[in-house]
């Protein structure tokens, strides 16, 4: 039997690798997606003080600590049986739609988006953020460091820091935003639904209006039918932030939806010896192994995920965005993974709508931003990060002191999605033992779809991915090293 | 430092979050201006340079190498003895290579009662027959392999000599931009030295200090925080006094209290014991210091690798 390791060398060694296995025809028997790190935060974050977890917990993450604070106090709320106030509430959601402002920029034209902005074909050293610049344009290379850094100040304003925010406590938050501050973010933010309208006709110019893009997304390696999951507000619109979980099946009906305290009832892990990283599927249908379809579990997040697991977008643009995408990608619900950077566009218009909204309410500014809370106990927070649903459960005891901690991370949900990705995608690129040339474009982008962020487990999200592929014969020979 | 040739830096992570590498994006368009003075010859997040690669560059060929991340996992230990003898200048950049941040209180546990939590316990896992990730492992296709999980977290300079200490969580921007200029300046200070202001967060702390007596200690959540008040004026334990300073005392300005991501303050050797010293000699009498619940927690959140205490022993 050939292994191939597929072995992510700069931003995966030592944090994630891939290894594929053939059979004896030589045609792909199965992929292993290893994630070969864990730093253990469930077993230390027990005898800590409540209000510390939230902050602690950003750890997990230095690219979506918001995501971890925010799951964190919605935690430390539910387990004080404290609401926060309506005004602290939009706080929160107004620092969260920064956050997803920076952390889609960054992922669509540092990480994914080059590949199809410069194009999957193009010479790997191009298929980054310069090579975006120098096809696009210097001026908008710009625009595009300056909107990230647009979403890095509106956290740090509302959160205190940028990387690793602390405002949010049991009851609300710690500040309230100063007019002279609000005023400041929403300049930014008017700023960002331009840029999120740019980067969606980037889109339309670049990708949509190509027809082998539309083709590839479309084609059948990259089509995976699993359950979505996604959090959803009360007229089943995408929200980030609030809101009751919502899966859909392969067909597009709605499985179950669930408020956070019910979640293990929903959802359970497995785990596999061949990685640190558990495999989470839904619990009515159980544990199948590595496969696709209605009679197996496992189910995919993150803005693919949401959208389809949500019947539309709460703010104008981006729901025309929505229906757009459907219709182009041929109904409800879209399996072809590769659509997850067109989702995430659509989520980037969202989040920059959605904070202007919030930024020009007039009780944004209020000082009522905090309720006080009761007795601790147990609670659970879900929040959506950039890279899908959120999960954080808290007992503390009588003292406020953590009892048991669960965290169950948002590329943790996709870690079963994207090793079947990654098979699918060999397979169609691996026939009778020979392996074209363009294996590794291709399973990079297969994965890279995900924007997989397995600092929450490891860490591969940031900058160029580069890859090796070693080719070995049953003997363990090496037949054939491709590499870049 | 020669002027005429190009400095060659080199980045990497270990056990660490991402976020140090956020606080290089962060500084946005000078990055530019660090790639026109420097070519980094090695960066995992950003370019296509293997281990067999820095394996193949002579001793010291790297000038400056940032190292962030904390020591976990036998490959962790690997790369930072390979990139200590490849480089000239090792920096242990952040909170987790210089005092074990967060992830060193991983050490009040070991592998075992971490791999129980993280695999067993956890309401949401199902795992009767308790299989863990192994190290070597035979399928019926083939060997798979994964790094050693060490019982003990290891600071970067437990594991091999280090020259320069850049803390925070993660190292505030303008530190960084600072260190780089040093470095391009030829004005770096004597080896050992920590990369941050001699001073502590109160320094840099807008809020009144009144110096009271302190009766009972208060958690942030019981409190009506004034805003303007030093926090253990207001009954609430704050890092400040014990933490070095440089990120602008940003949390107390956001009305939350110093939680000492900054690491030992200046003359501090150790950064949970100072801050417990500074609690006794206020407070009116030992009951308050009992007060204080979560010591290792509250005290030791981002040092305990690092201090004194390290870890916890374990009955076996």
């Amino acid at each position: 039997m050939k292994e191939i390791v597929i072995d992510p060398i700069t931003r995966l060694e030592g944090h994630g690798k891939i290894t594929i296995f053939l059979n004896d025809q030589g045609n792909v028997e199965n992929a292993y997606l290893q994630v070969p790190e864990l730093r253990g935060f469930e077993r230390f974050c027990e005898g800590r003080r409540a209000e510390d977890l939230p902050i602690i917990t950003t750890r997990i993450c230095g690219v979506c600590p918001v995501a971890h604070h925010m799951a964190g106090a919605k935690a430390v709320d539910a387990a004080f049986n404290v609401e926060p106030t309506e005004t602290a509430k939009k706080l929160r959601e107004l620092e969260y739609c920064g956050y997803f402002i920076y952390d889609h920029i960054l992922h669509f034209y540092f990480l994914g988006g080059p590949d199809f902005v410069v194009g999957p074909d193009a010479s790997p050293a191009k298929r980054n953020i310069l090579g975006v610049i120098e096809k696009a344009g210097l001026e908008i290379g710009k625009e595009v460091i300056k909107h990230r850094a647009y979403g890095q100040r509106i956290t740090e304003i509302i959160g205190g820091k940028a990387t690793h925010p602390v405002s949010a406590l049991p009851g609300g938050m710690a500040k309230a935003l100063s007019e002279e501050d609000r005023q400041e973010i929403e300049k930014m933010v008017r700023s960002c639904v331009e840029f999120a309208k740019f980067s969606l006709k980037l889109f339309d110019d670049i990708v949509l209006r190509n027809v082998d893009y539309v083709k590839l997304i479309k084609s059948e390696p990259y089509a995976l039918k699993t359950y979505y999951m996604g959090t959803v507000d009360k007229n089943n619109k995408v929200n980030f932030y609030d809101g009751d979980v919502r899966v859909v099946d392969q067909e597009n009906n709605e499985f179950v939806k669930f408020v956070p305290s019910e979640y293990l009832d929903i959802i359970e892990e497995h785990v596999e010896p061949w990685t640190y990283v558990k495999l989470p599927y839904l619990k009515k249908v159980g544990w199948k192994g590595l496969m696709a379809g209605p009679d197996s579990g496992i189910y995919r997040v993150g803005p693919l995920g949401r959208l389809n697991a949500a019947e539309g977008m709460a703010t104008p643009i981006a729901q025309k965005e929505y229906e757009r995408m459907y219709k182009t990608l041929g109904g409800k619900p879209v399996h072809a993974t590769l659509a997850f950077h067109w989702a995430r566009l659509i989520e980037l218009m969202y989040a920059a709508e959605r904070a202007l909204e919030l930024v020009s309410d007039k009780e944004i500014t209020n000082k009522d931003i905090r309720n006080k809370p009761g007795k601790p106990g147990e609670g659970v927070g879900i929040v959506e990060a950039a890279r899908g649903t959120l999960i954080h459960h808290y007992q503390l005891d009588e003292k406020a002191l953590a009892k048991k901690v669960n965290l169950v991370v948002a590329t943790t949900h996709n870690a079963p999605g994207i090793c079947m990705s990654i098979k699918n995608a060999a397979k169609g690129l691996i026939r009778n033992g020979k392996v074209s040339d363009g294996l590794l474009n291709m399973v990079e982008m297969a994965f890279r779809a995900y924007d997989p962020c397995f600092a929450c487990a490891t860490h591969f999200a940031i900058g160029q991915m580069s890859l090796e592929v070693k080719i070995y014969d049953n003997e363990k020979r090496l037949l054939k090293t491709i590499r870049r | 430092m020669g002027k005429k040739e190009k400095l060659k830096f080199a980045f990497y992570w270990a056990a660490s979050c991402g976020g140090c590498e956020i606080a290089v994006l962060d500084v946005n368009e000078k990055i530019l201006d660090i790639v026109a003075r420097a070519d980094i010859v090695f960066w995992p997040v950003a370019m296509d340079i293997k281990y067999k690669d820095v394996e193949a560059f002579p001793d010291k060929y790297i000038d400056v190498c940032f190292f962030n991340g904390a020591i976990r996992t036998e490959e962790q230990e690997y790369m930072a003895k390979l990139l200590r003898k490849k480089s000239k200048v090792l920096v242990a950049f952040g909170s987790c290579a210089c005092d074990g941040c967060v992830v060193g209180l991983a050490n009040l546990w070991n592998k075992e009662t971490i791999f129980e939590r993280a695999y067993s316990e956890t309401p949401s896992t199902e795992n009767p027959n308790f299989v863990t990730p192994k190290t070597f492992l035979k399928i019926k296709e083939g060997d798979l392999e994964l790094p050693e999980f060490y019982d003990t977290v290891k600071t970067l300079a437990q594991t091999v000599d280090v020259d320069y200490f850049l803390s925070g969580c993660p190292p505030p921007v303008p530190l960084i931009i600072q260190a780089v200029e040093a470095i391009f300046n030829n004005k770096l200070p004597p080896k050992g030295s920590v990369l941050m202001p001699k001073k502590s967060v109160c320094d840099e702390c807008p809020r009144e200090k009144k110096d009271k007596h302190l009766s009972e200690i208060k958690r942030i959540y019981e409190i009506e925080d004034d805003g303007k008040t030093c926090f253990w004026d207001q009954g609430v334990v704050c890092m400040g006094p014990a933490t070095r300073a440089g990120c602008g005392a940003q949390c107390p300005k956001i009305n939350m209290p110093c939680t000492g991501c900054g690491g030992p303050g200046p003359r501090v050797k150790d950064q949970g014991a100072a801050a417990v010293s500074a609690l006794a000699s206020i407070a009116t009498g030992p009951e308050v210091v009992n007060q204080a619940v979560d010591p290792i927690g509250t005290f030791y959140k981002y040092s305990l690798a690092h201090s004194i205490l390290r870890r916890k022993v374990m009955k076996k």
